[in-house]
């Protein structure tokens, strides 16, 4: 079964896997998480505010996004930013957009309709008590947000918005389909060359496991010692 | 904007040589829903059957439950896709190995039982959850009437936790159609394929992209209101969701 496999395929190429591949899934991951929990958050306070269009809007975009397959997010905006950076710069014709900002700008847009619902759920679980002892004590909305709020949220939030950030690790796999050299990418590219598609492969799933697995048994942790400080 | 609108595309002739553009996205709407709907069937099944020896006291069951779906939830379903798809038939013995590679409609097979398990492991973890919601009483009321753990399972159990979960369903029904995409990867032509190949025919990149959104948004809708309707009529009288 395993005779005719050559598992020194992989050891030639993990260079090029980890230090092409994966730094590039890595970056994805951990810029998209950060721009997708910013823009998750203002579209939270959005849908909060009370301005009712300003909460419809917000709302729209969430269900919109969250009602789209990312494979068809992902080709929308491979197509649409390079008009988006046109009419931001008031360019002559459509800009070239290289394939990192492309899937970061894909990924941000996207993440931020999940983790926007996270942040609300955040934001509605803290006690009423907190933002009307925020006011009394003459904060603004902003001030309020700001040091009462959205650090607290945040917080309660924090594994939950994790699970979603290694969930998101998995989904940036899902470039492959533009042909962009991230980790999988790397490795299919690898596999096609030599002809290794088993071994490529196996080995694919296997780091994705483990990290996944890893990840998700911090989180775990971080959520026991986050109760019990409570 | 520099871009050639014609939203007349749709129904000029596709280079396939059979009908319109149209045509060509509607047989891609058909074949993911026919996926989805073969996925969803699978993901029922094993999920029941996971979740299950997830919530037995046995400590075996609740380990292979938990190994189960850690093995489906820390992969990606696209890397889970090229595992049955490309590695599997590597890995059998020769001849089953080259049956699998010669079926028919291989990708769409292979994209409905890929996808089917991946979410069989989040349909495990509702129905655990929905059976741990449940009363002890409603467990040992059963036992003390003279079921046995099966029949306990089939007739007390199973029956309140499924509608119980029914709304945390109807989402993972909804992550299901939308995982079907994925399977573009291993070549299924379902609706985002055909929007893509219409794009690569006719350069019409925004209108073949405009329409796959809106038959997604329209199963979305469909789907939402006919699980509405069931949770309704299925709703338990006394929990919050009941009547």
């Amino acid at each position: 079964m395993f005779d005719n496999l050559d598992f020194d395929v992989i050891r030639r190429s993990l260079p090029y896997l980890f230090l092409d591949g994966m730094s590039f899934t890595l970056m994805l991951t951990g810029l998209s998480a950060l721009g997708g929990l910013i823009f998750g958050t203002l579209i939270a306070l959005m849908r909060l505010s009370g301005y009712r269009l300003l909460g419809r809007v917000a709302g729209l975009y969430v269900d919109f996004m969250r009602s789209l397959p990312l494979v068809l997010v992902i080709f929308w905006f491979y197509f649409l930013v390079p008009y988006i950076g046109q009419w931001l710069t008031g360019a002559s014709r459509p800009i070239r957009v290289g394939a990192f900002t492309s899937s970061l700008v894909t990924f941000i847009m996207f993440e931020a309709a999940y983790f926007s619902e996270i942040m609300r759920a955040g934001i509605q679980s803290i006690s009423k008590g907190q933002p009307a002892a925020a006011s009394a004590l003459g904060l603004t909305y902003s001030q309020s947000m700001r040091y009462i709020v959205l650090p607290q949220a945040f917080r309660n939030m924090l594994p939950v918005l994790l699970t979603q950030t290694i969930v998101l690790f998995q989904d940036t796999s899902l470039v492959y389909v533009l042909s962009i050299p991230d980790f999988l990418g790397a490795a299919s590219k690898v596999a096609q060359r030599d002809g290794r598609l088993v071994e490529m492969y196996l080995f694919a799933a296997a780091v994705y496991f483990v990290i996944s697995c890893v990840a998700s048994y911090g989180v775990r942790r971080l959520q026991a010692r986050i109760a019990i400080v409570r | 904007m520099n871009y050639n609108w014609n939203w007349h595309i749709f129904f000029e002739p596709n280079p396939t040589g059979a009908g319109t553009y149209l045509d060509m996205l509607v047989a891609g709407l058909l074949l993911t829903i026919k996926t989805a709907l073969l996925a969803w069937v699978i993901a029922l099944i094993f999920g029941t059957i996971i979740g299950i020896l997830r919530s037995l006291p046995s400590r075996t069951a609740s380990w292979i439950g938990f190994c189960y779906v850690e093995f489906f939830r820390n992969m990606p379903l696209l890397v889970q896709l090229f595992l049955w798809f490309f590695v599997l038939p590597e890995l059998l013995p020769r001849a089953a190995g080259l049956w699998l590679k010669q079926l028919p409609n291989a990708p769409f097979w292979t994209a409905a039982i890929g996808v089917g398990l991946f979410m069989s492991a989040r349909v495990a973890v509702q129905l655990a959850a929905g059976i741990g919601s449940l009363p002890r009483g409603q467990k040992n009321a059963a036992t003390a009437l003279g079921l046995t753990t099966a029949q306990g399972y089939r007739y007390v159990l199973l029956p309140m936790a499924f509608r119980i979960i029914l709304p945390p369903l109807t989402s993972e029904f909804l992550n299901t159609i939308k995982n079907t995409s994925v399977a573009i990867t291993i070549g299924l032509i379902e609706l985002t394929g055909q929007a893509r190949a219409m794009q690569e025919f006719s350069f019409q990149v925004f209108e073949a992209f405009t329409a796959a959104t809106v038959m997604y948004l329209a199963i979305n809708i469909v789907v939402v209101t006919g699980m509405r309707f069931l949770e309704r009529s299925l709703a338990i009288p006394g929990y919050i969701t009941g009547k």
